[in-house]
């Protein structure tokens, strides 16, 4: 037990600045209000030292490790963008001005510590899960990560229609915790345990007794996934996405589209893993869950790309990218997500690694809409980015950059990454017909997605700026962005790192048995002879 | 370290344009640095030929190689051989003069906007140069996909009326295509790396041995993921129809680049990887596509003919000279591929040249109507005579460059009885004469006859042309600076084409190699390649006998 505290130490650290944020978001004094960020800032600084001093991948894998660190530098970048969103609220300014007129404080007005607390929260939420070896554990952990961002949705605009997005964005989440609630629930009844270890032990004894799997047991990781399907934005739950990310700030929409996809993706990997997908002659997923998440990747990424085109408002266009992108990252995730044969760390190394790619690129686009303002509401339509690129040289290049990585062309990260989701998809099915036609799919899907990024590359360097939105002073903003798309070219033309990383850390996903005592580090065995590897 | 240099000089000569230095607002400063730029990428481009090792031009030279992800195998690695390194000359011969060509072709609202127009060329130029020197084809496709976003940006930004239109059919068609070969050329990786113990290697020559041992099934697919990139590319007949609308819309600069080497780009990919990897499907499918290539060469001449934009016109002539390309190429024998090749290098010359006439007048007159323009010879002498000139390169008049390679490739399909043969390359022969009808046509409206100009909107935008109906200013001293270099080229490439030819037998052996043994395995008789029409001393034509002994 001690030893599995000691994997949390990012994660206390997290929890401790968000509480600490919380407080200083109260303070009676302006100038410690407004330094909230900054705590925010380094606390997740310290996390991530602490991730690096004291890895948790001997005890749970080094996916672990990835995660965090890929949503603390993330969340970075995020925060640079987010920050500053309460200050815009009238409720905040009012409450400021107030006091700095000398007329008091009102602590109910002021909602800083919410907001940064709780982005804090739903960060520690995507740490945790990915820690998560117990299906009750990995609940809480998804419920964590998303709850706040309801709050947040709601709490980052003056407008009704945040209001409105952050109670459908609830209600739907409640609907597809229920789901995948359930479909813990007849994992638990097929197994007798929620224990990760157990679980994958009990569907290797059940195969092994019966040869199949009992129909309860691939009902519940059905429903799992469906319900999942709503953190990722995958369909049949991507309903909510274009109005969510549409009603709140767009800044949050840039959290959104980062923070609980990954909660949801890791979940989705950690759950595939317990399928041991080596016992079964085809080494693939039961066919039922193959043409699940088949099916679901063809269907999500086919939605977002075909609703996608037809989207006059960015936000939008974006959210339904985000559907889009989802779609990709479960291609690979047909073979499960740590197949045995091929590509060490298999489809879910692939996910982890477009994660980030995605991650970086997706906030360029979000970020460069929060700096711009038209008639005192954020930009959101083609006619006020027209002209971007000529007004403002650096927010139409990191557009251009983020939006060229969005379309996944070489050399941005977005490529190196569809290079690994699509090889990580032949490889994993040994080239089933199935896993080549979905490729095909998803790269027809890549050329319709050109048809609307190409439309905001155009509308930011063709258009004549006649009503163009105006930029506002958001130098965090603009860094992050920068930063985000600057990171998405070098990562791009300098993958190696990071793919290894994502391998290593693909490869782990599998839960660690309490029994397995290797260590699964030594890459070149793994592609040489990875059927040796005892389970 | 020549073939480094050659790809970072014109991307560091882009990026210094991009700097925020007062002095480069100055048009005249952009431009002379994208001139010194491109002539510095031409001189090393030289050096390179003058070092390469003519004796073994199979071989890949220049060879290194930096590692990308190491972990997929993924290599930014490179080599030329003389193929390449051809293509790689065309490339870095063009932009200086396209560059040069280009110095007062921004005028109106974008007149401003030099520098990015020069950078966007300078990175055009260092992708299409990639595109020829990578030997990982992960690479080759970067450099390939690469192009895309120079060029859409120079259509969509400089280009005429319907720029934002053409940018885009451009780009998303070409995308599309090339998207499909990327699934391809990832399936091909797969299957390698399934014969090597999963280790995966994006190596060029790794996959030609791989993907030979396909089922023919397989290759068939690889096949037709190939072509939808490189045919949109080419273009072929019926995925032609983005390219007239970019052509046209395109600034001269992007015309003379489309045409000159964007285009090859469609047929060194079908070469580089269709004819080694797959060839049985090739071999199999290459009657189909020849057909297809002789409707094109007729149907778009035919097309040609009837044309009243004179760029639109040649934009056409484009895809029908490109369809002989395409011929010999399939015709899959030493006279085919090696004609193919140099149409490719001639096509690129006298194209090329001829979007810059035709933009030079465009800078003139602000017109492109057959109807608004005659007899210019009367006004402006030099032009005619260069368009002209010209003019003949393109419908291969003999003893200029263009008649060389098409009468090859049309040799080279007469011969290759097994896979094309007389039934394509006699019709094919009638695209020369519609070549000439509508070329000569268009030139005897243009060039010939009273002098006509439009008069309303001629020299109002540019104070450098200012002239009335009757001073029609002829070709600058920079404008034949540009001209000549390429008029030179195509009398040198008319009269002597041995070198290039021979220079070129032993990559095309190397990468016709696995077609023959195909060939050889389906027919009975050994020495399939070997039909000579009788009669015919190709050595007097120009073409070494070494060519066909070769074999």
């Amino acid at each position: 037990m001690m030893e599995r505290i000691t994997t949390l130490w990012p994660e206390i650290v997290v929890l401790i600045g968000a509480c600490a944020s919380m407080l200083l978001g109260l303070s009676p004094s302006v100038i410690t209000r407004r330094a909230t960020p900054w705590v925010v800032g380094i606390t997740l600084v310290i996390a991530g030292i602490v991730t690096l001093g004291w890895p948790a991948g001997a005890v749970l894998g080094p996916m672990v490790d990835y995660v965090k660190l890929a949503v603390i530098g993330v969340g970075l970048l995020l925060l640079a963008v987010v920050a500053g969103v309460p200050d815009q609220l009238r409720a905040v300014i009012e409450t400021d001005e107030r006091q700095i007129a000398g007329r008091g404080f009102e602590p109910a007005n002021t909602l800083r510590g919410e907001f940064y607390a709780f982005f804090l929260f739903s960060v520690a939420g995507v740490m945790i899960t990915a820690g998560a070896r117990d299906l009750v554990w990995l609940f809480l952990a998804l419920e964590l990560t998303s709850l706040p961002g309801y709050i947040m949705v709601a709490t980052s605009r003056d407008r009704i229609q945040a209001q409105e997005a952050a109670v459908k964005y609830f209600f739907l989440g409640a609907m597809a915790a229920a789901v995948f609630l359930y479909g813990f629930t007849l994992i638990y009844g097929a197994t007798g345990t929620t224990e990760f270890t157990g679980i994958r032990d009990a569907i290797v004894a059940q195969y092994t007794d019966t040869g199949s799997l009992h129909p309860l047991l691939i009902a519940g990781f059905a429903l799992a996934i469906v319900g999942i399907a709503f953190k990722i934005a995958a369909a049949p739950m991507h309903g909510y996405v274009a109005d969510v990310y549409q009603g709140a700030n767009v800044a949050v929409s840039a959290f959104l589209a980062f923070v609980p996809k990954t909660s949801g993706f890791v979940a989705l990997i950690l759950l595939l893993g317990l399928i041991p997908n080596d016992i079964f002659a085809s080494q693939q997923l039961p066919p039922a869950l193959f043409w699940l998440i088949w099916i679901m990747a063809a269907a999500t990424m086919t939605i977002g790309n075909v609703l996608g085109v037809l989207q006059n408002n960015i936000k939008r266009l974006l959210a339904y990218s985000s559907v889009a992108h989802s779609g990709y990252m479960l291609v690979p995730l047909i073979a499960g997500a740590v197949p045995t044969s091929g590509e060490p760390g298999g489809g879910g190394a692939a996910v982890l690694f477009y994660l980030v790619a995605y991650g970086l690129a997706t906030l360029g686009a979000f970020a460069v809409l929060g700096c711009l303002q038209q008639r005192g509401e954020e930009a959101q339509t083609f006619s006020d980015i027209s002209g971007l690129a000529r007004r403002h040289p650096m927010l139409g290049a990191v557009l251009l950059l983020s939006v060229l990585s969005l379309i996944g062309l070489p050399p941005m990260v977005g490529f190196v990454g569809k290079v690994y989701l699509f090889k990580t998809a032949y490889d994993g099915t040994g080239g089933a017909t199935a896993a080549i036609v979905l490729v095909v799919i998803a790269v027809i899907n890549s050329a319709i997605s050109a048809v609307y990024y190409l439309r905001i590359a155009a509308a930011s360097f063709f258009g004549d700026g006649r009503e163009a939105a105006q930029p506002i002073a958001a130098p965090a903003r603009l860094t992050g962005a920068a930063i985000a798309a600057v990171v998405a070219l070098i990562l791009g033309l300098s993958a190696s790192h990071l793919v290894d990383a994502a391998r290593a850390a693909g490869y782990a996903a599998r839960p660690p048995l309490a029994r397995d005592t290797t260590p699964p580090v030594d890459m070149s065995k793994l592609i040489t002879a990875p059927a040796d590897e005892p389970r | 370290m020549l073939i480094p240099l050659m790809l970072l000089t014109p991307l560091a000569f882009g990026l210094l344009l991009l700097l925020p230095a007062p002095a480069l607002d100055d048009r005249n400063n952009t431009r002379m640095i994208a001139l010194i730029g491109a002539l510095a990428t031409f001189v090393v481009s030289l050096r390179a030929a003058f070092t390469f090792d003519w004796s073994d031009t199979a071989a890949f030279q220049f060879v290194g190689s930096v590692n990308w992800v190491e972990a997929f195998g993924l290599t930014f690695s490179y080599g030329a051989d003389s193929i390449s390194l051809w293509l790689v000359l065309l490339t870095t011969f063009l932009t200086p003069l396209v560059v040069l060509g280009s110095f007062t072709a921004l005028q109106g609202d974008v007149a401003g906007r030099h520098r990015e127009f020069f950078m966007w060329l300078m990175v055009l130029e260092a992708a299409m140069i990639g595109t020829f020197i990578a030997t990982d084809i992960i690479f080759f496709y970067i450099c390939f996909e690469f192009t895309l976003v120079p060029m859409y940006f120079l259509i969509g930004i400089f280009g005429s009326m319907q720029r934002l239109r053409a940018a885009r059919v451009f780009f998303l068609y070409t995308f599309t295509g090339s998207m499909l070969t990327f699934a391809g050329l990832l399936y091909v990786a797969w299957f390698a790396a399934q014969l090597n113990n999963g280790v995966w290697s994006f190596a060029i020559a790794d996959l030609y041995a791989a993907a030979r041992q396909m089922s023919p099934t397989q290759q068939g697919w690889v096949l037709a993921t190939l072509l939808a990139g490189f045919a949109v590319k080419v273009p072929i007949f019926p995925v032609h129809t983005w390219l007239p609308l970019a052509h046209t819309e395109a600034p001269t600069a992007g015309s003379v680049i489309l045409a000159g080497v964007l285009l090859k780009l469609g047929t060194y990919g079908l070469l580089r990887f269709a004819l080694p990897m797959v060839p049985e499907a090739v071999v199999t499918f290459a009657p189909y596509i020849g057909v297809v290539a002789v409707i094109g060469i007729l149907y778009t001449a035919l097309i040609c003919w009837v044309q009243k934009d004179i760029k639109k016109l040649i934009a056409y002539s484009s895809v029908s000279h490109l369809g002989f390309c395409v011929l010999g190429l399939f015709a899959l024998n030493m006279m085919g591929v090696g004609g193919s090749i140099l149409y490719m290098i001639n096509h690129g010359l006298s194209t090329g040249a001829l979007f810059l006439c035709v933009g030079m007048i465009y800078e003139r007159f602000h017109t492109r109507e057959m109807r608004q323009l005659n007899g210019l010879a009367r006004a402006m002498p030099i032009w005619a005579f260069f368009m002209i000139f010209f003019c003949f390169a393109s419908v291969a008049l003999p003893g200029l460059n263009g008649f060389v390679s098409e009468f090859l490739t049309l040799i080279g399909a007469f011969n290759a009885t097994q896979v094309l043969g007389p039934s394509y390359a006699v019709p094919a022969a009638f695209g020369m004469i519609f070549g000439a009808i509508y070329i000569l046509y268009m030139a005897g409206k243009v060039v010939w006859g009273p002098l006509k100009v439009p008069t309303e909107s001629h020299g109002e935008h540019d104070e450098d042309h200012a002239h009335g109906h009757e001073q029609v200013s002829d070709l600058n001293i920079r404008e034949i600076a540009t001209l000549v270099p390429l008029a030179a080229a195509c009398l040198v490439l008319g009269f002597y084409p041995t070198p290039m030819l021979r220079s070129l037998e032993q990559p095309i052996d190397a990468l016709t190699a696995p077609v023959r043994q195909t060939l050889a395995a389906r027919a009975a008789d050994p020495q399939p390649l070997h039909v000579e029409a009788p009669g015919f001393d190709t050595a007097s034509l120009g073409v070494t006998a070494s060519l066909e002994a070769s074999r």
